[in-house]
């Protein structure tokens, strides 16, 4: 607001400006227009790559585990030892999955809800165990349950067991996976903002109430994508897992670690039928997953929707 | 329900939001809070609907202080600039919520909604999500929300401020229907002039956090009371004067009589391009100017007038006014200041 030299000064800055057309600047768009045998050879190649590495080894998993025949496979796993072992990853995902949901939420709602000190060292050790090796991660809880080891000689004289037993298993596989939920919940709830909460709480919600009726129905597909990411990768942890749990026959055993135990003993085709199980996991959680993917991209656009034009 | 704000502040990392701010809304008033972007105003805002903590000063509410209670003791309805639905709710459960909330019966609750789509007129939409109507639609389901508990204050934030210009105005007017009908204290922030001076029966302009005039929108217009607020509202030509005799301040061939400035100082003259008479024959007190450029705006024409040596104003002239050779540019005209206001400069 200051005048120079007497130039008119009025409250509307734009007066006898230059006028720019819309045109003038940008507005070509780029068309990808290249030779078809480029793009034949770009899409065979990942075609193929992914039928080598990924679509060969899956079905061979199935063709060896039905190799013997149905009963021989069915036999296989529903040996004592193999029932134990899935007893115990079925417990283990049990416990970890609805621990690591509640931290996800947790975590997730307070870094995009709200701002407090410390915001950023949390969001970063949330993904220590993404870069962390899950060998690395089993030895800190030998290291600390361990009969060397910090806590292990005073939880060994109260005759609490950790190391080789159920509940190191339960630990280093929460550890591992805990990040999964959170992952994928903090870029959604960070999208959406806290406009809704706000709105609810003038309106005389309490925080169940808020959470409940506007935050949950807004993330609730990026909820169950993390859960499902979070339940497969508990279930088929192997080298954390492998660590701290001793390979007890019928008693410490996982999944992962019972076949391998069986590939070792080169009884190939009870190891694959086991690992079927794993296999056919892992074909249910991407159906879940891809299923999920498209309503969390809904997720994502709501608030687009919401404020066509804003921002 | 009135309002009643109190020395209250609150700083961002030491920079001053609101800063010592007061004043006093009496029930059933409709009060514009007007400013530039970051002058503390939506802040403020927030802090008296209890969204954000002030760091001193206090906030009444109907007599009672609620400077500590959460706001959701504080009965005050709250209307967002991106209007905050609740995007897995219809619109009827939008406007429902807050009276589910409070665990109001539910026929009672099927009747006010009811009530309340006929007073925004969105009837017919009641089972529309929010993405499935258009931003003034949701707009209005927001102000629904707001006022479904009955609040005793409704506040809204830049309420009109993402739609575009033929929705705002609708809306405006609407607003001001809203309001006779409801009688509801109503304080809303913007940074529209227009919006403010059309709706509000009373303006708080803030600047930099303080408040620097309250008055009605005339006063408001006709007598800012400070350079900031006479530089804000409408469009304004402002120059650099000298007080060159007593009582006479000039600018060029422009005099301006003022009163109360010695000899000597230097003043900020503020006048409105409509207050610049523009005439083809020489009178008495006018002054010779040369069109340099003419713009249509619509209902008038706009004129970059040169007064000799660099020294431009801008006028406002009715389109059908008598120009020599039609406002052809470095046609000679005659100009006066119907109505300027002077500031020393600090």
């Amino acid at each position: 607001m200051i005048a120079n030299a007497g130039n008119p000064l009025t409250g509307d800055p734009v007066v006898f400006m230059p006028e720019i057309s819309p045109g003038a600047i940008g507005g070509r768009g780029v068309k990808l227009t290249e030779p078809w045998i480029v793009r034949a050879g770009v899409i065979g190649f990942s075609a193929a790559f992914m039928l080598v590495f990924v679509c060969v080894p899956l079905t061979l998993v199935f063709v060896k585990a039905f190799e013997k025949g149905a009963s021989a496979y069915v036999a296989a796993i529903t040996e004592p030892d193999a029932l134990a072992a899935v007893r115990l990853t079925l417990l283990t995902a049990g416990i970890v999955v609805p621990c690591n949901t509640l931290f996800g939420l947790a975590a997730s709602w307070a870094i995009a809800k709200f701002s407090f000190r410390g915001k950023s060292v949390l969001t970063t050790v949330i993904d220590l165990p993404f870069t962390v090796s899950p060998v690395i991660a089993g030895m800190v809880f030998v290291l600390l349950f361990g009969i060397q080891g910090w806590l292990g000689t005073w939880l060994d004289a109260r005759n609490v067991h950790i190391l080789f037993a159920p509940a190191g298993i339960i630990l280093a596989t929460m550890f591992v996976t805990f990040p999964f939920v959170a992952r994928e919940l903090i870029p959604v709830m960070q999208k959406q903002g806290t406009d809704e909460e706000q709105a609810a709480v003038v309106l005389g919600a309490g925080l169940w109430r808020t959470f409940a009726d506007v935050t949950f129905p807004n993330i609730k597909w990026a909820l169950l994508y993390g859960v499902i990411l979070c339940n497969a990768r508990a279930m088929g942890e192997f080298g954390a897992v492998s660590v701290v749990s001793g390979h007890i026959r019928g008693a410490t055993n996982t999944i992962p670690l019972h076949a391998e135990i069986l590939y070792n003993e080169y009884r190939m085709n009870a190891a694959f039928a086991v690992a079927s199980l794993l296999a056919f996991l892992a074909v249910i959680t991407l159906v879940i997953k891809k299923f999920a993917e498209v309503k969390v991209k809904d997720e994502l656009a709501v608030r687009g929707n919401h404020t066509a034009g804003g921002r | 329900m009135s309002i009643e704000v109190v020395r209250l502040s609150r700083r961002f990392d030491r920079t001053p939001a609101v800063d010592g701010v007061s004043f006093r809304i009496a029930t059933g008033e409709l009060v514009a809070l007007l400013g530039p972007s970051g002058s503390g105003k939506s802040t403020l805002l927030r802090m008296i609907a209890g969204l954000e903590p002030p760091d001193a000063g206090d906030i009444r509410l109907a007599g009672k202080n609620v400077t500590g209670e959460s706001p959701r003791e504080r009965n005050v309805g709250f209307v967002f600039q991106h209007y905050a639905l609740f995007s897995h709710q219809t619109v009827a459960e939008n406007i429902a919520f807050g009276l589910n909330v409070r665990k109001v019966p539910k026929d009672e609750i099927r009747r006010r909604v009811t009530e309340l789509l006929n007073l925004v007129q969105l009837k017919g939409l009641e089972n529309r999500y929010p993405s499935q109507i258009s931003g003034g639609q949701r707009q209005r389901v927001a102000v629904a929300r707001a006022l479904a508990p009955r609040p005793g204050v409704l506040l809204l934030d830049e309420p009109f401020g993402a739609l575009d210009a033929k929705v705002r105005e609708d809306l405006r007017r609407w607003i001001l229907e809203l309001h006779e009908l409801t009688r509801v204290t109503t304080l809303f922030v913007t940074h529209d002039q227009h919006e403010a001076l059309e709706i509000a029966h009373r303006i708080l302009v803030m600047n930099r956090g303080r408040i620097e005039q309250e008055g009605t929108p005339r006063e408001i217009f006709d007598d800012p009371a400070t350079p900031f607020v006479a530089g804000f509202i409408g469009e304004n030509n402002l120059i650099r004067a000298d007080v060159t005799e007593p009582h006479v301040a000039r600018w060029g061939p422009l005099r301006f009589a003022v009163n109360g400035h010695p000899t000597g100082r230097a003043l900020r003259v503020y006048f409105r391009p409509n207050d610049v008479s523009v005439s083809a024959s020489e009178g008495a007190g006018l002054v010779r100017a040369s069109i340099v450029k003419t713009r249509f705006r619509g209902p008038s024409l706009e004129l970059l007038l040169r007064l000799g040596e660099d020294r431009h104003i801008v006028s406002h002239v009715p389109r059908d006014v008598a120009l020599p050779e039609g406002g052809a540019n470095e046609s000679v005209v005659y100009v006066g200041i119907r109505a300027f206001h002077a500031y020393e400069e600090s």
